[in-house]
């Protein structure tokens, strides 16, 4: 199951280069959502292309586009900073819009807020030029085990 | 300010869809990046649907789609919902959406998004949406999305359709 990303998840920490890890999702690459660990923090990186845009007269960023990118923040953190052999299953995501995001570039991070054995809980916050003033959060649910609970979704 | 003058129904189903699949999907750039498409609208209730493309693949060794094109689809099929119920058109932006993952989508099917935007207030409008494959009952993802509404900014064409488009008509 996802062997490729898996593969992929060891090619990039032998390298430390988290950024291979979003070359082996297909709506990751098209949506240009990477993540990155340059600053030795690591952080997700949504670049900014005209086809993000969600409202034209503000204009803003589409929320939907928002919501996208602090659940794929959450999947990286939980590769690269769990010990994980299986890939992360979504099973739900709660998404709080906190500022109409602009068209530039959204960075986020995300954290563990409970490890169990099959569920983990992950917080995400999404920023754009000021960390302080967040344009979203989330916190999201992911099956880490048990790959009989449910199919991979990701 | 909107003129209600503007208020009058379009006379069949089809120009409505029309009408809103310009407006919501291809003057949107993000819906229509996604391809989205109207498939259905009256008073309270949208539906959209969402093409199989490899570019939304989430996981490429099975053909599952992402979790994040579900999301916009929904975060938008909530929206355009709400647009169908304004009585005084105003902006309206998303406060929070909830996405429940309830299956892998089958790869290579379209998936459906229907909408209803349930409770309305001057200020907040609550809506929930159930995405699916052909069968209502057995769905991909259920979504509960609340609006604010009267945000800053003005009002868009897609935001003032609603009155527009569907008049007074009662819910079908």
């Amino acid at each position: 199951m996802s062997g490729s990303l898996i593969k992929r998840l060891a090619e990039a920490r032998k390298k430390g280069d988290v950024a291979r890890l979003a070359e082996a999702i297909p709506y990751a690459k098209w949506m240009q959502i990477a993540p990155e660990n340059t600053t030795g923090e690591l952080l997700t990186r949504m670049r900014y292309h005209d086809s993000l845009i969600g409202n034209t007269f503000l204009p803003a960023i589409h929320g939907g586009t928002l919501g996208a990118m602090l659940e794929m923040t959450a999947i990286f953190h939980l590769l690269w900073e769990s010990e994980t052999e299986t890939v992360p299953k979504i099973v739900n995501i709660t998404v709080d819009y906190l500022r109409s995001a602009r068209p530039r570039d959204v960075v986020a991070a995300a954290k563990v807020t409970k490890q169990g054995r099959r569920m983990v809980n992950v917080f995400a916050e999404a920023w754009q030029d000021d960390r302080s003033k967040p344009v979203a959060t989330a916190s999201a649910h992911f099956l880490v085990q048990s790959p009989d609970d449910a199919e991979p979704s990701l | 300010m909107y003129d209600d003058r503007m208020a009058k129904p379009l006379t069949t189903p089809e120009e409505r869809v029309a009408l809103f699949q310009q407006l919501f999907s291809d003057t949107i750039p993000h819906n229509k990046a996604l391809g989205l498409k109207v498939v259905a609208v009256a008073r309270g209730l949208a539906s959209m649907q969402l093409d199989w493309r490899s570019e939304l693949v989430g996981n490429p060794e099975t053909g599952v789609l992402a979790g994040g094109p579900l999301t916009a689809m929904l975060d938008g099929c909530c929206g355009m919902a709400v647009a169908t119920l304004l009585k005084d058109p105003k902006p309206f932006a998303t406060l929070d959406l909830r996405i429940d993952y309830a299956r892998p989508a089958t790869p290579g099917q379209p998936v459906i998004a229907e909408a209803e935007c349930y409770r309305i207030t001057r200020s907040v409008a609550f809506t929930r949406a159930f995405a699916h494959q052909g069968d209502p009952k057995n769905p991909v993802a259920a979504a509960a999305g609340t609006f604010m509404l009267g945000t800053k900014g003005e009002v868009t064409r897609a935001q003032a359709i609603g009155r527009e488009a569907i008049g007074r008509e009662k819910l079908k």
